[in-house]
């Protein structure tokens, strides 16, 4: 498909990368020569040197062919623009960054409606959404959550002297008995998908699949059950702290922010009156400590800067903080500070390549199947889709068993109606239901694809 | 610096070679040329033991590439092609000596079209046939082809072509490099098979329109006959003459016209500028040779014919121009400098350098004039960054550095000035003939071995924009110092 993509900043890349990772034609447009330049030699794409308003410069772009249109330039309305005349020109579907806390809810709804904008996109919006879920779920390095918040996937690192150190799959099963599936796991750099018999070590990181409750009840039972946390301090005012602020609040965590500027401050008294602002240096240790680090539940780090981040987290997770958050945007600082032993982490990018990936594959399909959901996990080298399964399937009323699957890929759940099945070789795909599907290895695109 | 990925980039390569080998075979069965059964199985089937061997061998751990690497893969491709490229001259007998080979092999693959064959039409078909299809591969650059066919280039693979597309700036066509690249053959091979149409149609043998659509395409200039195109029909000599100038465009420009945006074209400085200096420069022609013709349109069809020829760094000639008045010969010589459009096959400086030199000396005298006047450089309605501009500049330089050095080795020769300086830019500027005893009615080949060493270098320093061989040859040497 044709890519074009309005505004190379930190999403403008990310989207970019993915993208090409995909396979498809992208042209990238930026006011900035030595930014595409630098691009050009790194990625295989095309550059327009210009500003994505313009209406000269996206005809010049071949807008009438132009598959999806991803508007990530500085300001949310030129973005907004930028789509509305792109869609106008023939562009098929549109995708807009609008990142301003002022447009809410129903001003986007609204405004997608009538510019006619196939996706609003903020990704701190999502990132928030990331976090307010793991801190719920404090034990896991990420949650991610199918079919509106049936299924959760959730990723785990075993600790040294886990539980499950030495055990294969069927043993934990036995032991462990709950309505859940171990469907992934990373051992250094190898991925696996475990069939019953692999044997887990410490230091794994695992991917589970369940619904909600039956995971926290093998967490329990694994004595990984932190409580959800009530008090949390974050670090940073950036809209990321703002929305996530908000989402604590509204269900009655305490919440308290630091940050080093006294009118970002002010401005969030404003916005989080029931938040406790403080204004003040949070690389300052003392600080830290003052303001009561040891007592907190949870330490969330949102700042900018990555650096900054890590080294913060890293003092929080020195002082014992039962859970340490942080936002780190460059691949590169994620694996350095996975080493260090920070493996909560939170990307802002991350959040928003799985949003583009599911949608720009989901055009892709015509057959059979739609993508619903698309989650990268394991350095994203696992996939899991959600997949709705439409009449004319050729899997459905197979017992799975029958099927012959690909290699490394695996179904991890069915969603029909209200109920989900953790699937065994009798269960059947049925028309209508939601099919998450674990695979390493290959691209999907249509639920067909799983068949060796 | 990434050794394996180098290694391995160039045993493709030769492995290409070893494909492309196989054509002038077909030729040599079609026209029962035993002799040269042996030279083209044999050289096909060393380069396809060496590239296969190479590749095998060099495993690059990681395909990751930079500049400098995209610097030596092209250096490196080019010499390898043409040495090996060499070898069917020499084993088949046409050409004994492999000094004379290999000047013919890069005269070839860098388009030159010089020559140092004192009789062309007793060569084998099957060799004259390889000599023209090295043309064809050196137009549009061996790296191109190879980006084109081998899935596995990746995105870096654009050092490479940056390093082998001739002109200021490197531009792709569509967002994938590969789709680029082939797209850039599919054009080329369609212009191509064009011209063989137009030629058959004026009644010149299949074998023929061939060799010549391929001489006129890369912009080489070889030929099958001693008085290279003047024994053609004059509606042949306008054919080739009017394909000369089209492959001497940018062919982005021909993408444009598919896709229909005409609006860019008629923006393009450079193309205007192009037909501009075609055009006063035939019209200046005719008028100073009428006295030689006494006939308008043979004059005409002469003049045109020349300045196409030379201007696209061809080098094919209907007649034989060193005869013509000074005034005119002057007229070719400077156009053998400007050369065609950047992005085409052919060589030279580039229209486009010269366009934005000029646009540079003019905003100078401004600036003279108006010491605090500030004027941005602007080209095809966009302002040109200050880099490529100090880049057309510094390439300018190093141009006539290199000429100077050239035309001050060649001094050693025992020729007249007129002779080794004509050979020195005609060589240098891929155009192929010059003037005096290296004109269209003469050759090569009274020069040196070591002479005829330094023009093969040249040429390749020509046609690949100087940059790579010389960069190539500092990081093999600073190589050496790290490991001493």
């Amino acid at each position: 498909m044709n890519v074009l993509i309005a505004g190379c900043g930190k999403i403008g890349i990310t989207i970019l990368g993915d993208m090409v990772k995909e396979g498809h034609n992208v042209t990238i447009m930026d006011t900035n020569q030595n930014v595409l330049a630098s691009l050009t030699d790194v990625y295989d794409v095309m550059s327009l040197c210009g500003n994505g308003v313009n209406c000269e410069m996206l005809y010049e772009a071949g807008i009438e062919n132009i598959d999806v249109f991803v508007a990530t330039m500085g300001s949310d309305e030129a973005n907004m623009m930028a789509c509305f005349l792109a869609k106008r020109m023939g562009a098929k579907h549109t995708i807009a960054r609008v990142r301003n806390p002022e447009y809410n809810e129903r001003n986007l709804k609204f405004m997608k409606q009538h510019l006619d904008i196939s996706i609003i996109l903020n990704p701190e919006h999502l990132a928030a959404g990331d976090l307010f879920d793991i801190l719920k779920l404090p034990s896991a390095m990420k949650v991610e959550q199918f079919s509106r918040r049936n299924f959760q996937l959730i990723e785990l690192k075993l600790k040294d002297k886990s539980l499950l150190d030495g055990m294969n799959l069927i043993e934990v099963r036995g032991k462990y008995p709950a309505e859940y599936l171990i469907c992934a796991v990373q051992r250094d750099d190898n991925i696996y998908i475990p069939n019953g018999k692999f044997v887990l070590h410490s230091g794994d990181k695992i991917g589970i699949i369940g619904k909600d409750n039956e995971i926290q009840k093998l967490f329990g039972s694994l004595g990984l059950l932190k409580k959800q946390a009530k008090k949390v301090m974050i670090v940073g005012g950036s809209r990321t702290a703002i929305n996530l602020a908000q989402r604590l609040l509204s269900i009655g965590i305490n919440v308290k922010i630091i940050d080093k500027d006294e009118k970002k401050c002010i401005e969030l008294s404003e916005r989080l009156p029931k938040a406790e602002v403080i204004h003040g240096d949070a690389s300052q240790q003392e600080l830290l400590l003052e303001e009561g680090l040891l007592s907190q539940d949870a330490f969330v780090t949102l700042t900018g800067i990555d650096e900054e981040n890590i080294l913060l987290s890293y003092f929080a997770a020195s002082q014992n903080v039962p859970t340490v958050l942080s936002k780190v945007n460059s691949d590169q600082l994620t694996f350095l500070s996975e080493k260090l032993g920070l493996d909560q982490l939170v990307s802002p990018r991350k959040a928003t390549t799985n949003v583009i990936i599911s949608y720009v594959r989901a055009l892709q399909n015509s057959i059979g199947s739609n993508i619903e959901t698309l989650y990268q996990l394991m350095d994203d080298k696992v996939e899991a889709l959600e997949f709705i399964v439409n009449s004319d399937s050729k899997l459905l009323g197979i017992p799975l068993k029958e099927l012959s699957l690909r290699k490394n890929t695996l179904i991890a759940g069915i969603v029909r109606g209200r109920k989900t099945i953790i699937p065994g070789g009798n269960d059947t795909i049925l028309h209508g239901d939601r099919v998450i599907i674990i695979c390493a290895d290959k691209r999907l695109q249509n639920l067909e694809e799983i068949l060796a | 610096m990434n050794k394996r990925m180098i290694v391995h980039m160039t045993g493709q390569i030769i492995r290409l070679e070893s494909i492309l080998l196989l054509l002038p075979l077909i030729v040599a069965f079609i026209y029962g040329e035993s002799n040269c059964y042996l030279a083209y199985i044999l050289t096909s089937g060393i380069s396809f033991a060496v590239g296969s061997l190479t590749v095998m061998y060099s495993n690059p751990e990681s395909k990751v590439i930079y500049a400098p690497e995209g610097f030596v893969i092209t250096a490196l491709s080019w010499v390898s092609l043409s040495l090996i490229g060499a070898l069917p001259f020499v084993i088949s007998g046409d050409i004994p000596s492999y000094t004379d080979a290999v000047f013919e092999t890069v005269s070839g693959f860098t388009t030159t079209g010089a020559s140092i064959l004192t009789n062309v039409e007793a060569l084998s078909h099957a060799s004259l046939f390889w000599r023209s299809f090295t043309h064809f591969i050196g137009g549009m650059g061996v790296l191109v082809l190879m980006i084109a066919i081998l899935p596995s280039s990746s995105a870096r693979s654009i050092h490479i072509l940056k390093a082998e597309v001739p002109g200021p700036t490197m531009g792709k066509l569509v967002p994938k490099l590969r789709s680029t690249a082939a797209l850039l053959y599919i054009i080329y091979i369609a212009l191509t098979l064009l011209q063989i149409i137009f030629l058959l149609f004026g009644g010149m043998p299949l074998y023929d329109s061939i060799i010549h659509a391929f001489g006129t395409a890369g912009t080489g200039g070889f030929g099958i006959k001693s008085d290279s195109i003047g024994g053609y029909s004059p509606y042949l000599q306008w054919v080739i003459t009017i394909f000369m100038l089209i492959f001497g465009v940018n062919f982005n420009v021909y993408y444009l016209i598919l896709i229909r945006k005409f609006r860019s074209i008629i923006h393009s400085q450079e193309l205007w500028t192009y037909i501009g200096i075609v055009i006063t420069s035939v019209v200046l022609v005719t008028v100073n040779i009428y006295s030689k013709f006494h006939d308008f349109g043979e004059a005409l069809r002469h003049a045109a014919f020349q300045v196409s020829s030379i201007i696209t760094t061809t080098g094919y000639a209907t007649t034989d121009f060193d005869l013509w008045p000074d005034f005119s010969k002057n007229i070719l010589f400077i156009l053998m400098f400007i050369g065609g459009c950047a992005g085409s096959t052919a060589g030279g400086l580039k229209v486009s350098r010269i366009v934005l030199l000029f646009k540079q000396v003019k905003r100078s005298f401004n600036s003279m004039l108006h010491p605090r006047s500030v004027k941005a450089i602007r080209m095809d309605e966009k302002t040109v960054e200050s880099t490529t501009l100090q880049n057309v500049n510094i390439y300018f330089a190093l141009y006539m550095i290199c000429l100077a050095l050239i035309i001050l080795l060649l001094g050693l020769e025992n020729f007249s000035f007129e002779t080794n300086f004509s050979a020195a830019v005609a060589c240098f500027n891929n155009v192929g003939p010059g003037f005096s005893s290296v004109g269209p009615a003469y050759s090569y080949a009274g020069y040196s071995i070591g002479g005829k060493w330094l023009l093969s270098l040249a040429m390749l320093l020509g046609r690949l924009e100087i940059y790579p061989i010389i960069l190539a040859t500092l990081v093999f040497f600073s190589q050496r110092k790290y490991k001493a």
